[in-house]
């Protein structure tokens, strides 16, 4: 019985790493409608210059914040620069955009930092926290750092004129230009804040799975079946996606197919969502007319 | 309104169009299917590639982004509503009022708007895609009036609405017309309402202007009868 809740609860500690990067994933996919393969590497990115800033002294604390707005920055600069010249271009062109970034981040963190595996700090004391035996104090941490993240997202976009704007540019672009939104901003932004929770994602996880230039890749692959598994449409459906999908490798993996297998897990998920409820537990089904 | 020509890719659909209209007025702008009288509004907004001039209030507007036009007080109620679908009716009325810079007047402004349409207060929370169609165009109406406009463009407010309805929006139009001093340029298939609502009119055929004047006069007017009004 131990032994079970203390899967349970280190999977529900990465599931809400996954829910974050999940989130990121629909956040873009609302706006643009394709699925941004290289969220992870833009995340795994991000955390390498948050190790910069660590390793040159600065405490953790202040590092995270200005990964953060590094994240934003740089989210919302690949959206200028890179994705706006295919705004409209065919779905292929984009994809394409996007395996080119991934591949792009992935070598350029490979040149500067080398692909040796590098430790990265948690800003959580060795010790369990409030006498917490069943999780690491780190594991608890980021649990808790992510439902931050997540609430103060879901205030800004239900409580606050711009995330309502942007909610607006998401739905209805065309319309959105009527009442005066700058949809270009709107869009740039939605990316700086998918790129900025991506960014803490990165320094959640890091930890745990160590810093390298693919650190990224399996954990994408949760993240792709959280969001799938919520429905890619609904940002609700990803946190509870991802949730799910950390507890459920976890469990499958410690007691069922052993850990080796555990990535299967994620791409099982992917394919029998695909195949039995394309639209997931929460997303809208669309139906068009041909 | 001079020479203004537009269209989609390499098809032009307006070929030339000249038009002026009072502020305060309500004008309409007549014609068949495919005359260009969406396109014009598409124009006016910059939708829409297009040549020519346009002016408003003395200021060259043509050739400027939808956005930069919105802010300047042209509120566009376009062809097919333009509802936010999956936002609330109140947080449609919200996105109207988003460029204002007197955000105290929004809450007041709510309330008028409440007060033409009470239907919409009733519906305040609810998703407005669930609303009816009538609903949604009364929706449009005031998203529109949100902006505290100086000019507002209807496009075929009466499509796909009972005549009732129609008639209670028509009147609304009206009031809101007379009471907030705001312009309109209305495009409508269903010319003997417009030309009842409207001070002015023109009349589009395939991408130019054949015909202006008062609408009561062109309600007396044969070949707008016999082509539009049917009797």
């Amino acid at each position: 019985m131990d032994a079970l809740l203390f899967q349970v609860l280190a999977g529900l500690a990465t599931g809400g790493i996954y829910a974050s990067l999940a989130l990121a994933l629909v956040m873009i996919y609302q706006a643009t409608h394709l699925v941004n393969f290289a969220q992870g590497e833009m995340a795994m990115f991000t955390t390498y210059l948050a190790w910069s800033l660590i390793s040159a002294g600065m405490p953790y604390w202040a590092a995270f914040v200005i990964t953060i707005a590094l994240g934003f920055a740089l989210g919302a600069l690949i959206e200028r620069i890179v994705i706006r010249p295919v705004e409209n271009a065919p779905v292929l062109a984009v994809v394409v955009v996007f395996i080119a970034l991934l591949v792009i981040l992935n070598s350029i963190a490979g040149w500067i930092y080398t692909y040796t595996i590098k430790a990265f700090p948690s800003p959580f004391p060795k010790e369990p926290l409030f006498g917490i035996r069943y999780m690491s104090a780190h594991e608890l941490g980021a649990i808790g750092i992510t439902l931050v993240v997540l609430t103060t997202l879901y205030l800004f976009f239900r409580y606050t004129p711009l995330g309502l704007a942007m909610r607006a540019v998401a739905q209805n672009p065309q319309s959105s230009r009527l009442v005066g939104i700058r949809v270009g901003w709107m869009l740039a932004l939605g990316w700086g804040l998918a790129a900025a929770v991506g960014a803490v994602a990165g320094m959640m996880v890091a930890p745990i799975v160590y810093l390298d230039p693919n650190m990224m890749g399996g954990i994408l692959l949760y993240a792709f079946a959280a969001a799938l598994l919520g429905g890619i449409d609904s940002p609700m459906g990803a946190v509870i996606g991802g949730f799910t999908v950390g507890v459920l490798e976890n469990l499958l993996g410690a007691f069922v197919i052993g850990n080796e297998l555990k990535l299967t897990v994620a791409l099982v998920l992917i394919v029998g969502v695909l195949l039995v409820r394309p639209s997931g537990f929460f997303g809208s089904v669309h139906v068009s007319r041909v | 309104m001079r020479e203004l020509r537009a269209g989609y890719g390499h098809t032009r659909v307006l070929h030339g169009i000249d038009f002026a209209m009072e502020p305060g007025s309500i004008t309409a702008l007549l014609g068949a299917n495919g005359a260009g009288k969406t396109t014009t509004l598409r124009a006016l907004c910059g939708m829409v590639s297009t040549e020519g001039e346009v002016r408003f209030s003395g200021e060259s507007i043509a050739r400027r982004r939808t956005e930069d036009i919105a802010r300047l007080g042209i509120a566009h109620v376009p062809d097919g509503r333009g509802t936010f679908l999956n936002l609330t009716t109140e947080e449609n009325l919200r996105l109207g009022a988003y460029v204002r810079r007197d955000r105290r007047n929004v809450e007041p402004d709510l309330e008028r708007v409440y007060g033409y349409f009470p239907r919409l207060r009733e519906r305040r929370r609810q998703q407005a895609g669930t609303l009816s169609g009538g609903e949604q165009q009364m929706l449009a109406v005031s998203r529109a009036l949100m902006l505290a406009p100086k000019l507002m463009l209807l496009d075929e407010p009466s499509f796909g609405l009972a005549p009732l309805i129609v008639r209670e929006l028509f009147n609304i139009l009206r009031r809101i017309n007379q009471a907030e001093g705001v312009s309109m340029l209305l495009v409508e298939q269903n010319a003997a309402m417009a030309l009842e609502l409207a001070d002015h009119a023109y009349l589009i055929e395939t991408g130019r202007m054949v015909l202006a004047g008062s609408a009561a006069a062109l309600k007396q007017d044969d070949a707008v009868r016999k082509s539009y009004l049917g009797y």
